[in-house]
Order: structure tokens, then C-alpha cells, then sequence
């Protein structure tokens, strides 16, 4: 299709933009209502959509949309609904789970006949496990609401259809889906061509929405809708809708021409592309079907009868349009459909396809004469990749007299043996385009500096671009690999590159993780940022490097991208650098215009923050070129240095042949047989994974320490560890590890050791922060100090292994009530893949500790679903008895739900074990029975008693017969206290799961809720929730949140019967560890608001502990703890754990760029809101201290520090 | 009684002017400056400095962490326009400008030469009656030696005075070796005026959690001996206007930095001590101790008693000790 349009009066502009926003730009000209929530892949959209709003950015009416953040997904569908009920037009954004949650109201908004669009970025839908990537699997579970659905392939597309859906459903009064696939299309950044607003005005007809507007409910005509009907009329009703469907599909294409003859670009229901005489044809939608269109262009020039057919127009599906878009010449079609539904006799579009090819032929419509065969296969789930070499495999497949049908293409099913076998070396891009892969870390800046080179060549050069972004699970140390693509043509190819022309290394230590060169092809450039010269480098390298450069013939050059960052102030960021080796080197544009353009691109990446950061990046491009060089190859490789094994040895079987794959960035290679069938996985495996991220770590320095084990409490990764053990355990120590006394009575004469796990530390320095303890000749060292790693890394090691070799201490002797105490338990909870220095692990872990070994834990998706069950590993772990905590992760918005039954089975069961350890008292023997039912199981004595009872039950019952003894024995485990812990973010707790949550409290049971409150949503990016505090700036507050935090707190307290607490560890660790002590030692409901500074606020995460003292200090998080058990006891309930605000509320803000830069964009706003914020304050303190039996009205007139 | 007098070539209504401070943060603050009876207001200063600093900041933490997870590729919303640089103070002083009577003078703390530069014009084109420059180094490097420092100071100078047309005064530190040496060069170098002095924030340790920090103690009447002799000194040995501040707290101070030989006497810590009304009663006992002693104006007083105006010009030259040794003969 031709990019230029037809009507050549009307200027647009080629951008390089993502399909989110492709599609963001397109809704937001068109309504007037946005209701949105935050979901991967799609949340960007609904960013997006805020953010212009908030900067006053106008639709073609010229008028602002009004952007509101809704509680959940199933909010936003409702309030959308009402919008539409009145008259606005409105739309939404949303994927997945999110997608799921609109359902009810889109059977209701469709059966209204209401016009609107829901832009959606197919993602996976949780089934075995979450995945955030992309597939049909959620559009498809929409397809009975009868709305509307269409399909778009690219970025282009996105754009073009989100208008498309648009006019064609004021017209056809038929709800669209808009949907396309989540993370290939939605985060693919494309040059494209944006639509001026003269070509949205003329699409989108007036009278249309004025005709919208008229059905709207209004008081001066009313009219009744929503109606219940009974037997005698709903089913005639429901066919009443039939013209509007069987309209719809010619009105869609009516608005495809329309489109054409403004914007020249035609598009079809279902569009064919291929050889018109093709014998072999492949249907599909999404991004697929992209892949298989440059691969057919391919088969055809090799003389092969081909065709696709693109299916845009899903639903209604138009079986006429359809078969005629086929050609006549057709033998047999192929299927391929981007989801799976068990048990179905087939995928949706295949099963479509056999009705509509089906139908035709019997009614003589189709264009040919016979039935052709008809296959069906799966591919990319998850965004699984789908290649050329899968599309020719496809087509091969058909050439056979058998062909198997009901495949998969992409996997190797080694089970039930559905997949096509494909070469995966085949691949057929042509030599004019440049494929580029860079390898970088999250924190260096590696994908926004190619962002920015797509941007350059994209909107500087007649090239098209194309940039893919891959990033590993981890949110500390994260890889990041980039894949561009430059060429003359529109690019096609939807599909990670596997043959580079150019690869780039930007951090040297990549080079013992991965193969980096794996997918460089012959003749092709390595760059790699390397700390040592061209005449050096090449002994330093790995063999495996080495040899990749000889046999490939590789360009090979070298930048000292680090120095020169250091020497232009850019810290660790080498991106500018890095980037300005990529255009000297590849040759995409010439030098100095290139040299020119990197910094016009700079000039408009950070100008607007100020002119230092430009000047400072200028001088970076400009160090650079001086100190970059060509390395000559020598013949043979002769370095002996490997690649180190990717787990140890001493790994469990599963752990090396499965997690190691997925380690290694292999898990593709894992076939079906190696995977678990259920979503069951071992525990216990993040301790395998040696990440080695940090420069420095901490060392101990035992003469300065006071033994407070400060520093293993806040540590988020559990890499410092303290044990206390007898002093004949040192016999085999390694010669640098260290041990004192122990300082206190309880252990008196016993040796006390911290140790730092060199390689899973990240590094954070939080324990640092924390440390109390000061040199008394050098204030600067302390009890611990950060020390650069690589030179201690191997003797550290030695030391861990042995530390952790010592014994546990005995839980029974430890004072667990104290920080000290709590600290001597081992963490059941090791070596998380979260951000460096995050708050919310500490408390995590602290409850592994706490009660880790009897433990369920239900934990809402979030941050914390993510550090937790991720794979490849999961921080959650077993001590040596084989216990520990029993993790799962149900949903986002049903965790309270799914914790509460958990506590009703562990209730159920251990009222029946009780039941027949009474009925079987005889046979167990009455002493034990008895002792079994009256155990007091209150402190870590009473448990352990309790544990060696049901031992002796279970050995008892192995040799009864009775059923009543086999029953008992299957859940005689029930018989030692379980805690259950629900676990989750302020998204969920105070908004889409805050139903729930609340029915949980009120529901008297005894399960503990811990709210990891980082006052965003974390996991998304950081989005506004009601936890986030007024005036702060969050995405969908993008001029800061107007509205009050919500007290959850408050609101649980008003039971009565709920324990509640408000905590938060830097500012007061005592009252911490009480309040989660209490929490679940209280037989009734408990909640726990957790103050977790996070990334998202934009903070120094190794101050992290800093300000979460200075928000207690500053009444911005006051702490406090209401125990029901206390008024039982006649006090008051309410005890206030933190003194009234000393400090003005700035003191803390202005640590946090959340509160700064709303004073950096919107200045008078933030001073208003501030006012507020500081009223909120003090209004709120007022309320506890007279809860807590204070003065109340004191605080309020005297008031507090201003902000 | 006639308070009048003249400051940069600003014609006062009074010899009070607050001097750079919290005070003349937002508008509210600089009327109510003005109506408490202030002939000028010093803007708060703009730091060069701090703008790097925090343009710098932002765009550390806006990049902190992006880009690394494909769930969450950046924390922060991406809004068009920061309100970073000096625009803010610009915006300030041009509102200040348009509803107050008083001339304002834009405050500068500088860094760098370009920046001074740049932000003396943004001051001059927002409307300011003059600059003053404060000069805020403390050389703590044992190779730079006190001519590179004093060049510093005239380097800055040259620099802004060919920049701008409006007045330009420099508020100095009293730490020079010859500080009336560095006086003189300014004068030459162009100084409008000269501000004496500057007072630094000196740190203090915090012996509970061992650790420095910054003491911020305001002035009392006893500070304003140090500027009262400088001023006394230099009144009539240069040509710039010259304004005391540092101590100044009651009509008395005022009267006695008037009579040294400054034009105005700058009030910072009895403002914030007291609130923007001390003014009136400073201003009110001016006045009587004026009509009491007999005075008819300012410009009468003015350097009555410099080194030059009184009888033993080496009482300013002595150290107290001496002075205090002769009283015993």
C-alpha cells in the first residue's frame, strides 16, 4: 500500500511510534470519555491518553477528552457504559484479565446497539501461569459478547483501523474490539504515517454522532433501558439486532474505501495477498500475518503458488466477503490461530473457516467448486516467535497428502507430537536492510539511545525503521537486548532478528553470560564496550567469542564506552556513546550528518530538562569517535576462558536441564515433555541462579559492629545473613571468614557470624544506610561498607557456602519479638529478581522468617507475584526440614477471595483432623490425643511440640488400615498451626481487589493481609491508585492527584474486630516486627499497611530506609496499631506508634521526584495541592490522636509544620 | 523627616531594603515587604548551581530504572515542557514587577561564567532595577591561590556588566586577604555597589549520629560590627553605593550603618525572626530617634562617621585588644 495519500491537501507527518500509541492517538482524537486502568501491554495507552489530556491536547472537536482512572477493568467497562448512556463518546483500553473483567458489560453495551471502540493488546490470558505477552487468547473469550472485532497486523494498521473501528461503529451502532497483538504490535516502534486531523474529521461523520447523542438517556425526553424480560419476549428481542449485524460487515468496508480515498491506503475485510493463482493459502490475524506476507513475497519469486488471507473483520464474520477473497484456484487452506482452547474441536478461526467454507459451498457462493482441504494449527503463544522458516514449514506441510492437522509450529510437542519439525536457520531477509542487536542493561540506557536511532533514521532518512525491545524477568540487572531494522521497504518482518549485520555488547560482562554472537551473521560488525584496548581485548575474550569473530568474519571494533562516560559526566549511562559508535560504525547515515543527528535527537530526548544534560551528552558524542577502534582478528582463537556453567553442579536435576535453559535465554529449545503439565513448580531455585549484578557489595567490619542486625533486616535480597553457633562449628572455616563473640547473655560463650552472599547481592547499599554503627577514628567506615566485588568475589564465595553450611539456630531459644531477634531466623524468602534496594522484600522476607515454615501465602499479581513466581526461579524457599512457605498466585483482583479459601480449607481440615483424632483416640492412644487437641501452639515451642506429636500420629496411622485413619493421615499435618498470608500492592488492596479485601475483614476469620504500599501501581509503571498521596505525580495523574490518599486503615479499623496496623521499617524496625508478630498471633482478621518506598518514586533507592523515616517524621505516614485484643483487656485499642509531625511535609518530598516535578511542570498547582496535602496531614493526625486517646483537637488548632 | 536616599542609582524611599531571603519567595511575601514600609526588595537568589543540580536530578530519576522491564518501561508521566531554568524566578520577578511600587533587584548565585551570563540578561529583560551578584566560593583547594580567587570575583563582574545596562552590585565575603584592595578593583572593574557581606551557613556536627550538618542560626546585633567597619573604611574610598547587612536588626543598627557610610541597610534574619512588619517599627524609630536627636535626613548622616568623618580614623585600623590597652594607661 502506498504510504502517500490520495488527498494531497492534506499534510501528514511520518512518525516512529509504537502501536500503543498508534492507537492511543487515534482514540483520544475521537472521544470525549476515556475511562482507563492500568494492564500490561495496554497500559501505555491509557498513559498516553492522560497525558495529552492533562497537556490540554484537544480531539477534532476541539475539545479536551476527559481522562478518568477507574478502580479495575470492570470499572472502567461500566463507567465507559454510562458514558455511552449519555451521550459521550467514550472508550477504553485494557488486555487480558482486564479484557476478561469488561465482558458483563460489553454483552450489555452491544445488546444496546451502542457505538464505541475498546482498543485491546491481545495478551495471554493466565491459565498453568500468568503471561504478560501476547496472544488471541482474551480477545477470543470475548467473541460471544457480540461486538464487533478487527484485527490490525502493524503499527500502521493500529493507527489506521483504531479510526476505522471508529466510523464504521457510529455507523453500523455495533461495538468494536479493536484488538492487536500485545507486545509484537504494541511496543513495536514503526515508522508510520500519523493522520492529520482533517483525515479523522472526515471519517468520522457528525450527523452520526449526533445521531448517538440523540439515543442518549436524557431527563427532558426519558426513556427506559435495561429492562428485565421474561420467557414471553427476550428471545424475540435478542434477534431484533439482527439487521445491524448482518449490516455491519458492508459498512466496515464502506469505511475502508472512505479511508482509501482520503488517506490512500486501502484495506479489505479480509485482505489476500499472494499468487491469484495459489493453490496453497494460509489464514490468519495479527502480526502473524505480517511474517507470512514477506515470506510468501519470498516463495513466489521463487515460483510457488501462495497466498495469505488476513482476516481484519473477525466478527461479525462475513462469510461471503471471506471464501470470495480467496482465490478460486484453492486446494487447501491452513488455519493458524494465535491461541488455545482445550477440549474445542478446533482453534475459533479454523472452526470459522470449515462453517463459512462449509455454508458457502452449499449454498453455491463460494468461488470454487469443491471443498478444499482444510487444516488448523497454533502458533506464538505468548509471543512465541513465528518466523519465516515456520511460514514456508506451514506451507510445506500442505504440499503433503497427509498433512497434519491441529499442529503447533514454533514448539517442539515431544507429548501428543502436534508440532511441525522447522529448520530454524533458515532465514530470508534481503541484504539491503541493516540488522542490528544490541545487548544492554536496563540501567545503562541501551533502549532508549535505539529508540532514539529508529526515531533519527525513521524521521531523517527515506529508510523505515523498525525497533523490537526484549527484557529478561528481572527487575534489578536487567538485560536488555535490541532488535532494529532499517531498509528501503516497509518492513514486514515481525520476528526477532537471528541474522545481524551488526551486534553490539554494551557491558562487558555479557560476554560470559551469553553467546552475544550467536546471531551475527557472516561479514557482519561486533562492537563491544570494553575496558580494554584494541591491542589488548582480544586475549581477554572468551574462546567462544574469539572463535565466533574468526568463523564469521567478523568487523570486530572497541570503545571504552565506560571511561568515556566517566570523563563527560555521564555516570554509567554509555548510551549516547554507544549509540554514536552504532551510525560511525554501520554506515547507515553519513558521519557528520549522522554525528548531527544524534545530537538534534538529543537536543529533543532532554532539552526540555535542562541544558546541562544536553551539553553533558554533546560532549559524550563528541569523546567518543576519538576512542573507537578497529581490532585486528588473528588467525586462531586462543583464549581459555569458558563460559562458566549456568547453574552449579550441585543443582537438582529439574533445576539444570529446565531452569538452566531459561537461565541461558534457551527456554525455546525446552520442549513440551520438559514442562510441568499443571503449573507446579519446585521452590527453592532463585538460590542456583548467581546473577552477580553488583559492582560493590557490602563487607563486614566486626570490630565496629554492635551485632543489631539492622542491616539483614532491611537487606531486599537476603544476601546478608547473620547465624550464631557454637565455636567448634569453625573448624573447617576458610581462612578469611569471619566470626566474634556473640554480644548478649541469651547466647553467651557462642560465636556470632554476618555474611554477605557475594553473588546474589545487588548491591543497593541499604544495609549500609541502616548501620548504626561507627568507626570511632573515621566516622565515614562503618560496621559495613560497600567494597568493589569482582576481587573478593571467589573468597566471599568459599565463605558463603561454609556460613551457610553452620546450623540453623534453634527457633525455640530465639527472642523473635525484637529486631535482633527475628533476624537470627533463617529467611525462607532468598535472592529475589526485584529492584535493587526495594522496600517491599524486606517485609516479605521478615514474615518468611517470622512464620515462613507454616505459611500459605496468597499473593495478588503485582510487583510482588513477579519477584515471586517468575521464572525462571522463585525466591521462595525451604529450610532443611523441606519447609517453607506454600506460594500461589491466583489473580489481581481476587487475592483477599483466594486467601480467605485457603483459610477455610486449612479451618475445615483441622476441625476434621481434630474430629478424628477424637473418634481414633484408642488406637493413637489417649495421652497423645488429648495432647494433640489442647496443644498450645503460641510460641515456636508449643509449634515444634505440636510438629513432633503429628510425627508420631503419622507413624501411628502408616500401618492402620481404617479409613478413618487414612483419612486422618492425609491431613494430620493440619493439626500444627498454618498462617495464612495474603500479599499484595495498594493497586490491589485499596482498589480492584478492595471488595474483596473488605468482605475478607468482615468476615471474622483468621487470615493476616499484608498491603505492600508503594502508593502506585508498581508493576505497570507506576500508575495512580487510591493509596497515592494527594499532589504526588503518578502516571494517570500526570498533573499530580488532586484527591486525598484513601485511609484504608481507618476504614478496616471501623470493624472493630480487625487488627490493624500502619508500619513502616526505616522508620521505626521495633515496631515493625511487633506489629507483623501480633498480626498473627490475633485469631481473627488482620491487616498490615506496609510503607514500601519504590523505584516509581522516583528516589535514591539506597536512601530508600531515609525517607520512609522522614515520611513518619513529617506525619506523612504516621504508625500505629489497633489490637482488638487490647480493649479485651480494657485499654484502648488504638496505640499510636509514631510522635505528631515534627518536620514540615517538604522535608520529605522534595526527596522525591513524584512531588518535584509536579513542581517543575505545573508550579502554582503544586503549591495549591501542597496546601492540601499538608491539611490532609494534619487533619489525619488529629483523627488518630484522639482514636488513640490524645488531644485531637490540640493538634488541630495548634496545627503542625507547614509544608 | 526626609529617609530618602540613593542605592545603585535608585532613588529610595528609605534607607531599609530586605535582603535576598525566604521572605520574597512568592508575591504574597514581597507585598507584604512592601507595605510593611521596604524602599527595595532583594529578590531570594537564583542558583545557577542548584538549577544544574536539579535538571540533572530529574533527569537521573525520570531515566532511573526505565527501560528495563517490559511491564513497566518508565515510572513517570512524559510531560512536554519542565519548568527548570531560571523561568521560574524570571516569572516571579516580572509579576513582583507588575504589582509592586519598590524597585527589585534580581538576586544571582553563580557558578559558571555562561551561567551568569545567561540568567543577569533573563533578570535585566524580566524587569529587575538591578542585580546583585553574590559571589559564594570557598576555596578549599591548597593550589589555588587568593589573586586567582579576587580574579574570579572581577572576571564575574566584567562578565555581567557587559551583559546588562541595569545596575549591577556584588555582595562580597569578608575572608580576602586585602579586602579593600578587592573593594577597589571591583569599583574599577564597574561595580555599581558593593553589599558587605555575605554570611556563610558553617556546618556543625551532629555528635549523636556523628555527622555534619548544616547550622543555620540567624544574626543578632552583634554580627553587624564586621560589616559596620567595612563600610565605615571604605565609605568614601570607593565610588559604588554601598549597602551593610549582617546584624542589622533595630533602628539603631540601621542609623549606625547609615552613619558608617552605607546607602541602605539590608535586613534578612530580624525579617525572618519577627515577620515582614518589623520594617514599620524599625522605620517608625528611625524616624523619632531622628526627630529626638535632631536630624533632618538621611543624606545628612550618611558617613558622619567613617574612617574619614571621625577624629581617631585608627580606631577602625586596631584591633580591640589595643584599644583596650590604651584605655588602662
Amino acid at each position: 500500500m502506498s504510504a502517500q495519500g490520495v488527498n494531497t491537501t492534506i499534510k501528514r507527518t511520518m512518525v516512529t511510534i509504537d502501536g500503543n500509541e498508534a492507537a492511543a492517538y487515534s482514540a483520544h482524537k475521537c472521544s470525549e470519555v476515556i475511562a482507563i486502568y492500568p494492564i500490561t501491554p495496554s497500559s501505555t495507552m491509557g498513559e498516553w491518553a492522560d497525558e495529552w489530556s492533562a497537556q490540554g491536547k484537544k480531539n477534532i472537536w476541539g475539545t479536551v477528552p476527559l481522562v478518568v482512572e477507574m478502580q479495575s477493568e470492570g470499572g472502567a467497562a461500566g463507567a465507559v457504559h454510562g458514558a455511552l448512556q449519555t451521550g459521550a463518546l467514550s472508550t477504553t483500553f485494557t488486555a487480558s484479565q482486564g479484557l476478561l473483567l469488561m465482558i458483563p458489560n460489553m454483552f450489555k453495551i452491544a445488546g444496546e446497539l451502542t457505538s464505541t471502540v475498546f482498543h485491546v493488546s491481545a495478551r495471554t490470558v493466565a491459565t498453568h501461569a500468568l503471561s504478560i505477552f501476547g496472544d488471541h487468547g482474551d480477545v477470543m473469550a470475548v467473541r460471544s459478547t457480540g461486538w464487533g472485532m478487527l484485527a490490525s497486523n502493524s503499527v500502521q494498521e493500529i493507527h489506521d483501523f483504531a479510526l476505522i473501528a471508529q466510523a464504521a461503529s457510529l455507523e453500523a451502532r455495533v461495538p468494536f474490539v479493536h484488538f492487536f497483538d500485545g507486545f509484537r504490535s504494541s511496543a513495536e516502534v514503526m515508522k508510520m504515517e500519523q493522520l492529520a486531523d482533517e483525515d479523522i474529521r472526515q471519517m468520522i461523520d457528525d450527523e452520526l454522532v449526533f445521531n448517538h447523542r440523540e439515543r442518549a438517556l436524557n431527563p427532558e425526553k426519558p426513556v427506559l433501558r435495561g429492562t428485565a424480560q421474561n420467557p414471553d419476549v427476550f428471545f424475540q428481542a435478542r434477534e431484533a439486532c439482527n439487521p445491524y449485524y448482518l449490516a455491519c460487515p458492508d459498512i466496515v468496508q464502506k469505511a475502508m474505501d472512505k479511508f482509501a480515498k482520503i488517506v490512500g491506503r486501502q484495506y479489505k475485510l479480509y485482505q489476500y495477498y499472494g499468487a491469484p493463482d495459489a493453490d496453497r493459502v494460509i489464514v490468519m490475524m495479527g502480526s502473524g500475518a505480517e511474517t507470512a506476507h514477506e515470506t510468501v513475497d519470498y516463495l513466489m519469486n521463487r515460483g510457488e503458488k501462495v497466498g495469505l488471507l488476513k482476516v481484519h473483520l473477525f466478527r461479525p464474520f462475513a462469510i461471503e466477503h471471506f471464501v470470495n477473497a480467496l482465490p478460486a484456484t484453492v486446494k487447501h487452506i491452513t488455519v493458524l490461530d494465535r491461541t488455545k482452547e482445550p477440549g474445542a474441536p478446533g482453534e475459533p478461526l479454523y472452526m470459522d473457516v470449515i462453517t463459512a467454507l462449509s455454508e458457502a459451498l452449499s449454498e453455491g457462493k463460494a468461488p470454487f467448486k469443491s471443498f478444499p482441504k482444510v487444516t488448523g494449527g497454533r502458533f506464538g503463544l505468548s509471543s512465541k516467535e513465528f518466523t519465516p522458516t515456520m511460514v514456508m514449514t506451514v506451507y510445506n506441510e500442505m504440499k503433503k497428502e497427509r498433512p497434519k492437522n491441529h499442529f503447533t509450529i514454533g514448539i517442539n510437542d515431544d507429548v501428543t507430537m502436534t508440532s511441525l519439525a522447522y529448520d530454524p536457520t533458515l532465514g530470508i531477509e534481503p541484504d539491503d536492510v541493516v540488522r542490528a542487536l544490541f545487548f544492554g542493561l536496563g540501567a545503562d540506557g541501551t533502549v532508549g539511545a535505539n529508540k532514539n536511532s529508529i526515531k533519527i533514521i525513521g524521521e531523517d532518512t527515506e529508510n523505515y525503521a523498525q525497533g523490537y525491545f526484549v527484557y529478561d524477568s528481572k527487575k534489578s540487572g536487567s538485560t536488555t537486548i535490541s532488535h532494529l531494522r532499517f531498509g528501503p521497504r516497509p518492513i514486514h518482518s515481525c520476528y526477532l532478528i537471528t541474522q545481524a549485520n551488526f551486534v553490539a555488547c554494551h557491558q562487558w560482562f555479557f560476554l560470559e553470560k551469553f553467546d552475544v554472537l550467536q546471531n551475527a551473521e557472516k561479514g557482519g560488525t561486533f562492537l563491544l564496550n570494553s575496558i580494554y584496548g584494541q591491542n589488548e581485548v582480544w586475549d581477554k575474550l572468551p574462546r567462544h567469542i574469539q572463535e565466533g569473530i574468526i568463523k564469521k568474519q567478523l568487523k570486530f571494533y572497541v570503545i571504552d564506552g565506560y571511561k568515556v562516560a566517566g570523563q563527560t559526566g555521564m555516570g554509567g549511562r554509555v548510551n549516547t556513546i554507544m549509540q554514536t559508535c552504532f551510525f560511525a560504525i554501520s554506515g547507515v547515515l553519513p558521519k557528520e550528518q549522522a554525528i548531527a543527528a544524534i545530537k538534534n535527537s538529543i537536543k529533543k530526548t532532554y532539552g526540555r530538562k535542562g541544558d546541562a544534560v544536553v551539553q553533558k551528552n554533546f560532549a559524550a558524542v563528541d569523546a567518543t569517535l576519538a576512542n573507537l577502534f578497529q581490532v585486528t582478528i588473528p588467525e586462531k582463537a586462543t583464549s581459555t576462558l569458558e563460559m562458566p556453567p549456568v547453574v552449579s553442579t550441585a543443582a537438582p536435576d529439574f533445576v539444570k536441564s529446565v531452569t538452566a535453559m531459561i537461565i541461558a535465554g534457551k527456554g525455546d529449545e525446552l520442549s513440551v515433555g520438559q514442562m510441568p503439565h499443571d503449573g507446579t513448580f519446585p521452590v527453592g531455585t532463585a538460590q542456583w541462579e548467581k546473577r552477580n549484578i553488583a559492582m560493590e557489595i557490602p563487607v563486614w567490619e566486626s570490630e565496629i559492629c554492635i551485632q543489631c542486625n539492622k542491616c539483614v533486616l532491611v537487606c531486599p535480597h537476603a544476601t546478608i545473613r547473620v547465624k550464631v553457633y557454637d565455636p567448634a562449628d569453625l573448624k573447617n572455616a576458610p581462612p578469611t571468614f569471619k566470626s566474634m563473640e556473640y554480644k548478649g547473655t541469651e547466647y553467651k560463650g557462642m560465636k556470632y557470624s554476618l555474611q554477605v552472599g557475594p553473588e546474589d547481592c545487588t548491591g543497593c547499599s541499604l544495609c549500609v544506610e541502616v548501620c548504626p554503627a561507627k568507626s570511632k577514628s573515621q566516622v565515614k567506615v562503618k560496621a559495613i561498607n560497600m567494597k568493589p566485588q569482582p576481587p573478593i568475589r571467589e573468597e566471599e564465595r568459599s565463605n558463603y557456602e561454609f556460613f551457610l553450611g553452620l546450623p540453623e539456630i534453634d527457633r525455640r531459644t530465639v527472642k523473635t519479638d525484637t529486631v535482633k531477634g527475628s533476624q537470627l531466623l533463617q529467611p525462607l524468602f532468598e535472592y529475589s529478581g526485584a529492584c535493587s534496594g526495594c522496600g517491599e522484600t524486606p517485609y516479605v522476607k521478615l514474615v518468611s522468617q517470622l512464620f515462613g515454615d507454616r505459611t500459605v501465602i496468597a499473593n495478588a499479581t503485582g510487583c510482588s507475584s513477579i519477584y515471586g513466581g517468575n521464572l525462571p526461579t522463585t525466591p521462595w524457599a525451604t529450610n532443611r526440614d523441606g519447609r517453607g512457605p506454600a506460594w500461589s498466585n491466583s489473580l489481581f483482583e481476587d487475592n483477599a477471595e483466594f486467601g480467605l479459601g485457603m483459610r477455610l480449607t486449612i479451618d475445615k481440615l483441622t476441625e476434621m483432623a481434630w474430629e478424628l483424632v477424637a473418634k481414633l483416640a484408642s488406637e493413637i492412644g489417649t495421652d497423645l490425643a488429648s495432647a494433640l487437641l489442647s496443644a498450645n501452639q503460641s510460641d515456636e515451642a508449643g509449634i515444634y511440640e505440636q510438629r513432633e506429636r503429628v510425627n508420631i500420629l503419622k507413624q501411628k496411622l502408616q500401618s492402620s488400615k481404617t479409613p478413618e485413619a487414612k483419612n486422618l493421615l492425609h491431613i494430620a499435618d493440619n493439626l500444627v498451626k498454618r498462617s495464612v498470608w495474603i500479599m499484595g500492592g495498594d493497586g490491589w488492596a485499596y482498589d480492584i481487589g478492595y471488595g474483596g479485601l473488605d468482605h475478607v475483614l468482615a468476615s471474622g476469620r483468621n487470615v493476616n493481609i499484608l498491603v505492600l504500599d508503594t502508593e502506585v501501581y508498581s508493576n505497570t509503571g507506576g500508575q495512580m491508585s487510591k493509596a497515592t498521596f494527594r499532589s504526588a505525580i503518578a502516571k494517570f495523574a500526570a498533573a499530580g492527584k488532586p484527591t486525598q490518599k484513601k485511609d484504608l486503615a481507618l476504614m478496616a479499623l471501623t470493624y472493630g474486630n480487625v487488627y490493624v496496623a500502619k508500619i513502616a521499617m526505616g522508620a521505626n524496625d521495633a515496631q515493625t516486627v511487633r506489629a507483623i508478630l501480633e498480626a498473627e498471633a490475633y485469631d481473627g482478621p488482620s491487616i498490615i499497611i506496609a510503607y514500601s518506598h519504590c523505584i516509581a518514586h522516583g528516589i535514591d533507592m539506597a536512601k530508600g530506609m531515609t525517607n520512609q523515616k522522614l515520611a513518619v517524621e513529617t506525619g506523612y505516614f504516621p504508625l500505629f496499631r489497633y489490637n482488638p485484643m487490647w480493649a479485651k483487656e480494657g485499654k484502648n485499642p488504638m496505640k499510636l506508634d509514631s510522635k505528631a509531625p515534627k518536620l514540615p511535609l517538604t522535608d520529605f518530598t522534595s526527596l522525591e521526584t513524584r512531588f518535584n516535578m509536579l513542581e517543575k511542570i505545573y508550579p502554582e498547582r503544586a503549591r495549591e495541592l501542597m496546601v492540601l496535602a499538608a491539611e490532609d496531614i494534619k487533619s489525619r493526625w488529629a483523627m488518630y490522636e484522639q482514636l488513640a486517646g490524645g488531644d485531637g483537637e490540640k493538634a488541630k488548632q495548634e496545627g503542625l509544620p507547614k509544608p | 523627616m526626609d529617609l530618602k536616599t540613593t542605592y545603585l542609582g535608585l532613588k529610595l524611599k528609605n534607607p531599609l531594603v530586605p535582603s535576598a531571603s525566604p521572605l520574597s519567595r512568592t508575591l504574597d511575601g514581597m507585598k507584604r515587604l512592601e507595605d510593611a514600609g521596604a524602599a527595595a526588595i532583594v529578590m531570594y537568589s537564583l542558583f545557577e548551581e542548584q538549577i544544574e543540580h536539579e535538571a540533572a536530578e530529574l533527569e537521573h530519576y525520570l531515566a532511573y530504572g526505565s527501560r528495563a522491564h517490559a511491564e513497566a518501561l518508565d515510572y513517570f508521566p512524559r510531560p512536554d515542557e519542565y519548568n527548570l531554568g531560571p523561568e521560574q524566578y524570571v516569572e516571579m520577578l516580572q509579576r513582583a514587577k507588575g504589582s509592586l511600587g519598590i524597585p527589585v533587584i534580581g538576586s544571582l548565585n553563580g557558578i559558571s561564567t555562561g551561567g551568569w551570563i545567561d540568567y543577569a540578561k533573563k533578570l535585566e529583560q524580566a524587569g529587575a532595577d538591578a542585580i546583585e551578584l553574590n559571589i559564594y566560593y570557598i576555596p578549599t583547594d591548597p593550589a589555588l591561590a587568593s589573586q586567582e580567587v579576587e580574579e574570579r570575583y572581577i572576571n564575574v563582574l566584567h562578565a555581567v556588566k557587559r551583559a546588562v545596562r541595569i545596575p549591577v552590585a556584588v555582595k562580597l565575603s569578608p575572608y580576602f586577604s586585602s579586602l579593600a584592595n578587592v573593594a577597589a578593583r571591583l569599583d574599577r572593574a564597574g561595580a555599581n555597589g558593593l553589599v558587605l557581606f555575605n554570611r556563610f551557613y558553617q556546618p556543625d556536627f551532629d555528635l549523636d549520629a556523628l555527622e555534619v550538618t548544616p547550622n543555620i542560626v540567624l544574626s543578632t546585633s552583634d554580627a553587624m560590627c564586621l560589616p559596620l567597619r567595612w563600610v565605615a573604611i571604605l565609605h568614601g574610598v570607593v565610588k559604588t553605593s554601598l549597602a551593610g547587612t549582617g546584624g542589622i536588626h533595630t533602628a539603631e543598627d540601621v542609623i549606625k550603618m547609615v552613619m558608617a557610610g552605607a546607602d541602605v541597610a539590608m535586613m534578612c534574619s530580624a525579617l525572618l525572626k519577627h515577620g515582614p512588619k518589623h520594617i514599620t517599627t524599625v522605620l517608625a524609630d528611625l524616624n523619632k530617634w531622628m526627630v529626638e536627636h535632631e536630624y533632618l535626613s538621611i543624606e545628612q548622616m550618611k558617613g558622619s562617621m567613617s574612617q574619614a568623618s571621625v577624629a581617631d580614623p585608627a580606631a577602625f585600623e586596631r584591633a580591640n585588644y589595643m584599644k583596650a590597652l590604651n584605655r588602662y594607661k
